[in-house]
């Protein structure tokens, strides 16, 4: 049971095999979080730096919470107090921390690819916490423990992601994973916030929510943001709510069985009514907690198990 | 940049022996051997080296040409000497088989004054390469004012542009026209709606869906063309489009050229042979503007390379310092060298495949932009300069930035596996081999 | 890797689990306070099978605890079969228990004192004892087996092997040897 990559920078190519060794392994570990003692020594002596260019409360405690239950030792670092308003670049800010010897780094960045440019630079194994728009893989891994957890399977499934998908990290992340699980993908946003020939990726693409709601098992609601407006993307977040929001009545109009999912943090009364949000058919406090297992399985798996060494197994 | 030394030798006689000659203005396709004296081609046919006193070079299993031009390079020569000098320039086109460049104005400062082609002049001069120094249109490339082209030209500026960037106001870009028609200098513009373009890096199409990068949609570049073309047409004066790269341009330029409209193109040799799927990889090498596009446009433009629609390849050879691209995407800068892959990659992935004829790659970089910036033909014949570009179909290579001339190393076929590449370069009086 | 002798077959091997579990009464004097905890994979195959006879011997249920502890050894890096964790399942708190931790072959002490450390985690036991099937020597810690099914002195590039049923449709007791 040994993941096939080094680092975790996307889900894209990621194969199912692999999906599945997480997330067992995250199962696993959400067990040990519930123990009296959520702790346990596998990570003891290995450093993680926590490499935040933007912004992000919740990923980075929910990545320290994992870190830190492992028993891994953790730096924070993030440009609002560091050498990166001096004008450092991504690579030498990198290099300067590896030459303190650490063995992971989570990055979160705003440009696609600085993941996978980090990994060429460092020995150390790279998990991506969001490049951009481009890919959030612990995110959707997250969101994939919850609907299996959920539903039992992802094989099959009809999940619609809904909200702005053109900026969307999350979006990405799912859509490679889902499909590499078997589900069926679809998205559902104002047609200025859906990518470009955005079908071609093997998904189908819903004008107008009340098809999405038809069809879907589960609803992975985005948040829509206000600065969006500004690029006449989309007049008001009011407008917005009218056409696409979840609320109480449209649940009504999806499938009994419907689950709703959220990566947070939430506009409530915009994308997400608090009725839904709150409600029994939503696994967002799950999801939540699914993160941090999720990471833990990550950083467990990305360190160890690669190589299997015959005689060994009696001690 | 690597140690070697990238030096000519003066030779006032050469003697060619044993080349295949091939040229598409005299319809010359044969094997012989030349002579040239005094920077002339004296004598072409069976010519006994015995009789000779001067350099003989044995040309078995190589095509002799008409110099090449490359009518689109950047030199950064004056302000950013660390990237390319005009000197550095010059050997990376020597040893990518040209006997001329244009550089373009977009240096620092900016050439818009007569004084700074004489700079240029100066930093050329004794050169195996000739350089063709390109002025700007408007004082600054802000896009405003135009600059003083008359006096530029004779100095010699042999055309005048504002590229690295487009001339927005249509207004402004009549009137250079106008201006240009009168001094019979070709007026360039790097066609592009800035709007459009926005915060873009990449094409935008299925590539830029998957990566996530802000795209560059087509028509960004095709509005504009479409506008030049329109004001050819109305104004009955001639305009060249820089790197083209989109379909939609290609479709215009047939348009316009089948109603008699006095419009030139070019398009470079990544469009060709490269595509936005490329940019997945995420290295930095694949940037540059226009960007690389869908494989309909590059199909659209191997087409039209073809048929003569784009009557020019060029490399906007741009060359940037390591430290400019060693990044990731979004700080990278835009551009990618060009002049020592050129011939290469064209003889290798178009010729090769019998997607372009010799005879077309040779009209395309030896006699169109010659035509373009009306500076005298040069011919495989008697009496005429000798200017000569020496191709060699058959050698194996693989590209390595960091062996070339230029002193930048960015170029987006690193490790490109090669048959075919110059073989050498005569101009002047001077002699330069490939080995 | 390849069989050199078989040590046991499935009428030994019962015999002397039921020997175990006798031994295990007789030092408790009975049940009471009595947990049996077996290690993954296979020491809690045998641990179930000790509960089942305890409860024919003496009648009472022994609580059965599951032990992985996978996310507790220190050869991190070198695994063999898995880096699978799998489910610890300890059903009740073993404060003040008498734990009787059980594993199929004893060799390095190094398994044994990574089960320590989890245990730990879940209480606080009165005492902790361990039971082995098997005890091949070559300790590298100061551990000792309370209660030992057989002892069988081996070389290093030997191995002993439990096999058991519900895991390897089979019980037996082999010795192999690991290729050069």
């Amino acid at each position: 049971m040994q993941l096939s990559i080094r680092h975790l920078l996307g889900l894209d190519g990621v194969s199912e095999q692999d999906i599945t060794t997480i997330l067992d392994a995250a199962d696993a570990m959400k067990k040990v979080l519930q123990r009296p003692i959520p702790k346990v020594p596998t990570l003891k002596g290995k450093t993680v730096v926590n490499l935040f260019y933007e912004n992000s409360t919740r990923t980075r405690i929910s990545f320290e919470l994992a870190e830190k239950r492992l028993s891994a030792d953790t730096v924070n670092f993030s440009t609002s107090t560091s050498s990166v308003k001096k004008g450092e670049t991504l690579k030498d800010t990198i290099k300067n921390i590896e030459a303190m010897r650490i063995d992971y780094v989570v990055m979160r960045h705003g440009v696609p690819g600085s993941s996978h440019y980090l990994a060429n630079c460092v020995d150390a194994s790279v998990v991506n916490a969001g490049d951009g728009p481009h890919e959030h893989p612990t995110q959707a891994l997250l969101d994939m423990m919850t609907i299996r957890e959920k539903r039992g399977t992802l094989k099959g499934l009809k999940v619609c992601l809904v909200g702005d998908i053109t900026h969307s990290r999350v979006s990405r992340s799912n859509v490679y994973g889902l499909l590499a699980c078997g589900a069926e993908v679809g998205v559902c946003g104002p047609a200025t916030l859906i990518p470009y020939d955005m079908q071609d990726m093997g998904i189908t693409v819903y004008p107008h929510i009340e098809d999405a709601l038809a069809e879907s098992d589960v609803l992975n609601v985005l948040r829509i943001q206000l600065e969006r407006q500004k690029g006449a993307l989309f007049p008001t977040l009011r407008e917005y709510r009218n056409l696409f929001g979840i609320t109480e009545a449209r649940l009504e109009k999806a499938k009994s069985d419907v689950t709703i999912l959220h990566p947070g943090p939430m506009n409530r009364g915009v994308e997400i009514d608090s009725e839904v949000a709150d409600g029994p058919q939503a696994v967002i406090l799950d999801q939540v907690t699914n993160g941090v297992a999720v990471r833990m399985a990550i950083l467990y798996l990305l360190a160890g198990g690669r190589s299997s060494f015959e005689g060994v197994d009696n001690e | 940049m690597n140690s070697k030394i990238f030096k000519a030798e003066a030779a006032d006689c050469i003697l060619l022996k044993g080349g295949r000659l091939v040229d598409p203005q005299t319809g010359t396709d044969e094997k012989a051997d030349l002579l040239i004296e005094s920077g002339k081609i004296t004598k072409i046919g069976k010519i006994d080296e015995k009789t000779i006193e001067g350099r003989v070079v044995d040309c078995k299993g190589k095509i002799i040409a008409p110099g090449f031009i490359d009518m689109h390079v950047h030199l950064r020569e004056p302000g950013e000497e660390h990237k390319e000098t005009i000197e550095s320039g010059c050997n990376a086109a020597m040893n990518g088989g040209f006997t001329g460049v244009a550089p373009m104005p977009n240096t620092t400062p900016v050439t818009d004054q007569r004084n700074h082609v004489t700079f240029i002049n100066r930093q050329a001069k004794g050169h195996l390469v000739d350089v063709y120094p390109i002025g700007a249109i408007t004082k600054g490339l802000k896009g405003e004012e135009l600059a003083e082209m008359g006096e530029m030209k004779v100095e010699g500026a042999v055309a005048f542009s504002d590229d690295g960037r487009p001339v927005e106001s249509g207004q402004v870009m009549r009137r250079a026209m106008e201006y240009g028609n009168m001094l019979g200098a070709a007026i360039i513009n790097h066609a592009e709606d800035l709007a459009i373009t926005g915060a873009g890096v990449m094409n935008e199409s299925f590539s830029s869906t998957e990566t996530g990068f802000r795209g560059i949609p087509s028509v960004s570049e095709s509005a504009m063309v479409a506008r030049d073309v329109l004001l050819a047409e109305f104004t009955r004066c001639p305009v060249h489009i820089a790197h083209v790269s989109t379909k939609e341009s290609v479709r215009l330029i047939r348009d316009a050229k089948s109603r008699n409209v006095k419009v030139t193109a070019e398009t470079c040799p990544h469009y060709l042979t490269m595509t936005d799927k490329a940019v997945k990889t995420f290295n930095t090498n694949t940037k540059m503007k226009p960007p690389l596009r869908t494989e309909e446009d590059r199909l659209a433009l191997i087409e039209a390379v073809a048929d003569g629609t784009i009557d020019a390849i060029a490399t906007d050879h741009a060359p940037h310092h390591e430290d400019d691209k060693d990044n990731d995407y979004h700080s990278a800068a835009f551009g990618v060298i060009g002049l020592e892959t050129a011939v290469g990659v064209v003889l290798d992935r178009l010729v090769q495949s019998g997607q372009l004829t010799l005879e077309t790659m040779i009209e395309r970089f030896a006699v169109a932009p010659r035509r373009i910036f009306h500076l005298p033909e040069v011919k495989l014949e008697t009496g005429s300069e000798a200017s000569l570009t020496l191709l060699d179909t058959e050698k194996k290579w693989t590209v390595k930035g960091r062996e070339f001339a230029s002193l930048s190393f960015n170029t987006p076929f690193e490790g490109w596996a090669l048959t075919g590449g110059p073989a050498g370069v005569i101009n002047k009086g001077q002699l330069y081999l490939n080995d | 890797m390849k069989t050199k002798a078989e040590l046991m077959d499935a009428q030994a091997v019962n015999r002397t689990l039921l020997r175990l579990t006798h031994e295990v009464l007789e030092k408790h004097h009975g049940t009471k306070d009595l947990v049996i905890i077996g290690i993954r994979n296979r020491g809690d195959c045998l641990a179930k099978r000790m509960i089942h006879f305890i409860k024919e011997i003496e009648g009472t249920e022994v609580p059965l605890g599951i032990l992985d502890i996978t996310l507790y050894r220190d050869d991190f890096q070198r695994f063999s079969e898995s880096a699978m964790v799998q489910e610890t399942i300890i059903p009740i708190d073993i404060t003040n228990k008498k734990v009787v931790l059980v594993d199929d072959v004893l060799y390095t002490g190094r398994t044994i004192r990574a089960a320590l450390d989890a245990l730990i985690d879940f209480g606080r036991p009165a005492m902790i004892q361990l039971a082995v099937f098997v005890d091949r020597g070559h300790r590298e810690l100061p551990i000792k087996a309370d209660y030992v099914g057989k002892n069988v002195p081996t070389a290093d590039n030997e191995q002993v092997k439990v096999h058991v049923k519900e895991v390897d449709n089979e019980d037996s007791v082999v010795l192999v040897e690991l290729k050069k």
